[in-house]
């Protein structure tokens, strides 16, 4: 890539920083460029995003035909998956799984409600209304 | 307490994360692509089974942390690295260091990083950054990845630190420690075993999955995902290679263009024109990669969608694959007399 090439494309990362790229000189030696971000690049993580709105729309319809317990829908919010959760709650995996029946989930303890909430940041009360005090993505 | 510390930006992470860290107990010859060249970070692999973010997992580079440890290693300089259990001992510990006035690299993850843009905040626990003080009760942060240094408050560091997931960092720090003084024909000796440990990484791990045989499978498989997928699932697994290429600061795969410019650099300290005409067919092979992106993005943002296209980003992959075999081929010819 030459430096004239590096894209200059406005992204979010723009935003925050610029990216260095390495690209050729004139004489075609190899020097450092600063890139705004590359549309190609921007479109990839867009499509993404868009998945997750779509998962996360998916798990809210779930949760209020009663096939899933509030658990999901936050879990899909913030990324996670049944791993990352167990992770940062601190149960085993097949805990989280059996939290996320909603039988189950509707027997669960005050304290272990405490911890789910305080890793999705949201108050006990909210992982049953499902706010999450955030903007819609 | 602050410890006297220029920041450096680099493409990647780790890169710059070396390069920063070898600044500050005083070695200054290695460069970003000098790092990633003696570290043998080029690799490629795509593991079917393994899946990342509901989408297959491909790496353009080598395992975290193994571009930092050759390089030292090369340079015969001693890493210390220390994992923990407990976040007050991790953050005790942490301090003890910039007390000594040592700066020190952390392992973390993205998703609580704070001055990240929220669109790149994933559970991705493979970043690394550089804490080289505390001022106010804030850690100052040199991110590698940011123009400027930032800070983050005792809280912010620490989950961050203690990220949970896949490759959880625990805590993980990690330093070097002046030894010898480095020479140029140390620095010429890492060239020479980082080549070839990359011609080992990129022909010869047995199995389809890993090096050039691993760009070649992807190339075949990827023209079978319309059909075996659908176009939208397709369209997903499509858009997640190239995140994974284009991560932050290696635009269009700019793994291979770093590598490029290490060659270049690498002709400065061992003459051999081999190195500067393989170095050309890295920037290739770079651009080509920048090229199947964007027929790739054609498919992801709807505007292609017939087999043909498909068949046509595969092809890319495969004239990929043939012309870094060629590349590495050439490099292991070269005679070293050192």
């Amino acid at each position: 890539m030459k430096k004239e090439e590096v894209p200059q494309d406005p992204g979010s990362l723009g935003k925050v920083t610029k990216e260095v790229c390495y690209a050729t000189d004139e004489s075609g030696k190899y020097t450092t460029e600063l890139s705004q971000g590359w549309e190609v690049k921007t479109g990839a993580l867009d499509v993404a995003w868009q998945d997750i709105a779509e998962r996360v729309a998916a798990a809210r319809e779930k949760v209020s035909r009663r096939e899933a317990s509030p658990l999901l829908y936050f879990m899909e919010l913030k990324l996670m998956d049944v791993g990352v959760l167990a992770g940062y709650t601190g149960f085993w995996k097949w805990q989280v799984r059996r939290h996320l029946r909603p039988g189950v989930f509707r027997r669960l303890s005050e304290r272990k409600l405490r911890r789910y909430a305080e890793v999705f940041d949201v108050s006990v009360s909210d992982l049953n209304s499902l706010d999450t005090h955030e903007d819609p993505l | 307490m602050k410890i006297p510390f220029e920041h450096i930006q680099a493409a990647h992470c780790e890169n710059g994360v070396t390069v920063s860290l070898l600044r500050n107990i005083g070695v200054q010859k290695i460069t970003e692509p000098l790092a990633f060249g003696i570290g043998s970070g080029l690799f490629f692999t795509y593991i079917p089974l393994l899946k990342v973010n509901k989408g297959p997992a491909f790496a353009f580079r080598t395992m975290p942390g193994l571009i930092f440890k050759r390089t030292c290693r090369a340079l015969g300089i001693t890493v210390r690295r220390k994992k923990f259990r407990r976040k007050g001992k991790a953050q005790a510990y942490l301090n003890e260091c910039l007390d000594a006035g040592r700066a020190v690299g952390c392992q973390v993850g993205v998703y609580y990083l704070p001055y990240f843009p929220k669109e790149y905040r994933f559970h991705f626990n493979a970043h690394n950054l550089i804490v080289y003080g505390k001022d106010n009760g804030r850690y100052l942060v040199s991110d590698p990845i940011m123009e400027n240094p930032t800070s983050m408050s005792d809280y912010e560091l620490e989950r961050v630190r203690f990220a949970r997931g896949v490759l959880s960092p625990r805590g993980q720090l990690y330093y070097p420690v002046a030894g010898k003084p480095i020479t140029d024909d140390l620095i010429c000796r890492g060239i020479k075993n980082g080549i070839t440990r990359n011609i080992r990484d990129m022909l010869h791990i047995p199995g389809p999955i890993a090096g050039v045989s691993g760009i070649r499978y992807t190339g075949r498989r990827i023209k079978k995902w319309r059909d075996s997928l659908g176009l939208k699932k397709a369209g997903l697994y499509l858009a997640q290679l190239v995140r994974m290429q284009e991560e932050i600061g290696t635009g269009g795969g700019g793994f291979r263009y770093i590598y490029a410019a290490f060659l270049q650099e690498a002709y400065g300290y061992y003459p051999d024109d081999v190195l500067m005409k393989i170095s050309l067919s890295f920037t290739r092979s770079g651009d080509l990669w920048r090229t199947a992106a964007v027929q790739a993005a054609g498919i992801y943002k709807g505007r292609l969608g017939s087999q043909a296209d498909f068949d046509q980003v595969g092809d890319y992959l495969l004239e990929i694959a043939d012309l870094e075999q060629q590349s590495f081929a050439a490099l292991s010819k070269i005679i070293w007399k050192v």
